[in-house]
């Protein structure tokens, strides 16, 4: 008989929930909280009302009312949090962590199977933990003639690379991103015309066959798909007037570029297939031509870092496509009002007298305010929105679009074969450059036609 | 003058090559190699261009024709199927023709029909899984994941049929081993039906995908000339347009009584040589529909054997047309329970000699496509 799925039972289910909650619960106990306080040891700690915070008085502060609010406002605005967790790795890491779930889940209901079940007791949710723990496990072996410090060296380059793409990403208003630079398309260009260094660098280093023949074909595909990818971008540029990526954000507020850029959409979704190895285009790890190309020789979490490097990429070009094209944050706010209860000397109130513990209404959460008066000034009527209300729905719009350019970035998996290299390579050089001029063109004319522009119609 | 030969420890990392005035690389393809199969083909590159291609097999080989020479004919059935466990009544089939006319046994009606059923069910589920691969050497993993979930289907009916999920052993001299179960006619119409509603779909996300055209049309073209002089036979023989099915130009059991017609392409690429196996699988289905309404309802499923039969001072010759081709037995008698030579004629190998003349001046990329479509099974070819 053929293998048919348990049905889904009530019991079972809860049973899950319970099973994980306990491990997370003591896991976060027995080696969480030791972690943190051990780290907090070696890292710089800031002065919160006067006071220096040190390792010992940290879990003391987080449970005194009085100094909750500066203590996490104060880690929130600290530069550590935003690379290691919002808006820079932790988050992007978090999304490819997501998005391989996805990917497995999706293509397995696409091809009339179940896909990961059983790990994690619900869906399979904790099948990447798994395999994650697998290759951390695995030997790491090296070919005996690699070249050993190159060989070592590209995952973790390749990782680093792809860390520095998110870096660029601005995901919320306000300044929420790691980087943000005035030339920040520029380096956005600059970051991913590392890619092809790092994987021809490791082909080449394997000293071994298969790698090699899928480095130089990683090596022509993501060259000659740079430059389709460069100027499919250009008629934003000539638009908007500024290579900052917050500005192109914020030039978009009333309608996203792909209304009047839908051929540069297009050209840029399909080289963004190419430059990450996608299907149709996965020729350097086309799997019955040569091994797994220029994976062949990685193994146990060399294999597994580049797995996450790429993931990481998938997630910044769909968020590069979303911030360009399809307007980032920007959306309707909707984050409501909430009762919240506020400690006075947290949130400094102008001119208040009384109880230092109150109950008010707030528009979300004031924790997430830049400045803490933000909420009283909203009642007054000074502001519309504060910065925390636009943060949190801000983030929200920007992930619902940026799952959903990942969904249509995983889709061609379960619906094409690969193509082959002489016609990947006329598809880049013939039709998506001319395509892209084309683009540039519309906004050329769109501009001197007096549409968008400065003393434009829109 | 003796070539100038670089020791290896000195040479740089990077690539390692015989010559340095060499262009040419040498690549194993197989045996472990996901493209390859049980097998080897040993390919010289030129760039992006194979100049010369080996196929090398030999690494399953199990020595089936000796073993037969140790057994009787009725302990010969379990064993001679193991070439190809996918389609195991239809490489069972010439051995067993052979044994009935050498023994001289008569086969009921009802027999011969219930052979055709199973037979033209193993053919399908032997191209299920050839389509399967042929899919995910492509890139297409969904067309590795439809056809090998709809092929439970028809491994399910058969399970019904011979109580074996793929190694039947379900002919025997006389007739099929045993009958078929109450409601068989039922289950078969329908299940044949529903399948046949699924692998028109395939249609729809694989033949006529665009990429799959412009991938596999015109790479790897066998020409009619061609295909006849290497000897080619089944599916790569009908793609290059020869009209040639064993079923209709030397019909056995009851195939004569049956409306079969053959599928016949012209162009001889790689993807028309991929295609006739899903249009045969569609006849198949015609085959079964018609058989099923054929059939004698009640009667008797085999004629009792003698125990320990023996072969009159003979040899025969029988070929039948398998899921990749013809497959032939050529069966020697001296009048003893034993064959005293038994030479099993497999289709995959004849397909197989065409892969070099194929292979030469192709793209790389073109490799798994092109070797695949040669519908060749490697366990097959090493017997």
């Amino acid at each position: 008989m053929s293998v048919i799925a348990p049905k889904f039972r009530l019991g079972y289910f809860l049973k899950g929930i319970f099973d994980n909650a306990f491990w997370i619960l003591t896991l976060v106990t027995l080696a969480g909280i030791p972690t943190i306080q051990i780290a907090l040891f070696l890292i710089p700690l800031p002065v919160i009302n006067g006071q220096l915070l040190t390792a010992y008085l940290a879990f003391t502060w987080l449970f005194n009312p009085t100094m909750q609010i500066p203590l996490i406002k104060a880690l929130l605005y600290s530069d550590l949090f935003r690379i290691a967790a919002f808006p820079g790795f932790g988050f992007a890491a978090l999304i490819a962590a997501g998005t391989i779930f996805v990917e497995r889940k999706m293509l397995a209901k696409l091809q009339l199977r179940v896909g990961p079940f059983y790990c994690g007791k619900i869906e399979g949710i904790l099948q990447l933990v798994a395999d994650g723990l697998k290759l951390i496990s695995k030997e790491i072996i090296i070919p005996a003639k690699a070249d050993k410090p190159l060989f070592w060296a590209a995952p973790v380059l390749f990782v680093g690379t792809a860390a520095a793409f998110v870096a660029l990403i601005p995901v919320a208003p306000g300044g929420w991103v790691v980087a943000d630079l005035d030339v920040g398309l520029l380096a956005v260009f600059a970051v991913i015309g590392f890619f092809p260094i790092i994987t021809i660098l490791s082909a080449w280093s394997a000293n071994s066959k298969f790698p090699f023949i899928g480095g130089i074909r990683a090596l022509h595909q993501m060259v000659s798909f740079e430059i389709p990818l460069i100027l499919s971008l250009l008629g934003v540029v000539i638009l908007t007037g500024t290579l900052n990526l917050s500005e192109i954000v914020e030039s978009q507020s009333s309608f996203p570029w792909i209304i009047f850029m839908p051929i540069g959409a297009i050209v840029f979704f399909i080289t963004v297939l190419a430059e990450l190895e996608r299907i149709p285009f996965d020729l350097p790890e086309a799997e019955s031509e040569i091994v797994a190309g220029w994976l062949t020789e990685f193994s146990g979490m060399i294999y597994g870092l580049v797995q996450l490097g790429s993931y990481l990429k998938l997630y910044a070009f769909a968020a590069l496509f979303v911030i360009i094209f399809l307007g980032g944050w920007t959306g309707p706010v909707f984050w409501p009002p909430l009762d919240v209860e506020l400690i006075t000397e947290g949130i400094p109130i102008p001119n208040y007298v009384g109880d230092p513990i109150l109950t008010v209404t707030t528009p979300g959460l004031p924790l997430l305010d830049k400045d803490p008066n933000e909420w009283v000034m909203q009642q007054q009527g000074e502001l519309v929105y504060t910065s925390g209300q636009l943060l949190v729905s801000g983030v929200i719009w920007f992930v619902l679009k940026t799952v959903g350019v990942i969904f249509f970035i995983l889709l061609p998996r379960g619906v094409f074969p690969r193509i082959r290299l002489d016609m990947l390579l006329h598809i880049g050089w013939y039709k998506l450059i001319g395509l892209s001029f084309v683009n540039i063109f519309i906004a050329l004319g769109l501009v001197y036609a007096g549409v968008i522009g400065p003393g434009g119609i829109l | 003058m003796a070539e100038q030969v670089i020791p290896t420890k000195k040479m740089p990392p990077g690539l390692q090559v015989e010559n340095v005035d060499d262009r040419i690389m040498t690549l194993n393809v197989g045996p472990q190699h996901p493209g390859s199969g049980h097998m080897r083909i040993i390919v010289k590159i030129d760039g992006d261009y194979i100049v010369d291609a080996d196929p090398d097999p030999g690494y399953v080989h199990r020595g089936e024709e000796k073993m037969a020479e140790s057994r009787n004919y009725i302990t010969n059935i379990p064993h001679l199927e193991r070439p190809v466990i996918h389609d195991s009544c239809n490489i069972l089939y010439p051995y067993i023709l052979g044994v009935e006319d050498l023994v001289g046994i008569e086969v009921p009606e009802r027999a011969k029909y219930v052979r055709v059923i199973a037979a033209e069910l193993n053919r399908c589920i032997y191209i299920q899984y050839w389509l399967a691969i042929y899919g995910i050497f492509l890139g297409h993993s969904t067309m590795f994941m439809w056809p090998t979930g709809d092929r439970e289907l028809l491994i399910d009916l058969m399970e019904k049929i011979t109580g074996a999920r793929v190694t039947h052993a379900y002919f025997i001299p006389g007739g099929v081993r045993n009958d078929v179960p109450a409601n068989f006619e039922d289950v078969c119409l329908r299940q044949v039906n529903y399948f046949e509603k699924r692998i028109k779909e395939y249609a729809d996300i694989f033949y006529d995908n665009p990429i799959l055209k412009a991938r596999t049309e015109d790479t790897g073209v066998l020409s009619r000339e061609d295909a006849i002089r290497l000897g080619t036979t089944g599916s790569v023989l009908r793609a290059s347009g020869v009209d040639y099915d064993l079923r209709i130009k030397e019909p056995y059991d009851v195939y004569d009584e049956l409306d079969v017609h053959t599928n016949v392409l012209k162009e001889g690429d790689s993807y028309a040589r991929s295609k006739i196996p899903w249009l045969d699988m569609l006849e198949s289905c015609n085959i079964i529909r018609q058989a099923l309404e054929k059939m004698p309802k009640s009667g008797s499923i085999r004629k009792k054997l003698k125990p320990n039969p023996k072969g009159r001072n003979d040899e025969v010759y029988h070929r039948v047309e398998s899921g990749r081709g013809s497959a032939g037995c050529h069966i020697i008698s001296r009048e003893k329970p034993e064959p005293y030579r038994l030479k099993l004629s497999v289709s995959s190998f004849r397909n197989l000699i065409a892969l070099p003349y194929l292979l030469k001046g192709e793209k790389l990329g073109n490799m798994p496509a092109v070797y695949w479509s040669l519908n060749y099974w490697p366990v097959e070819a090493d017997r």
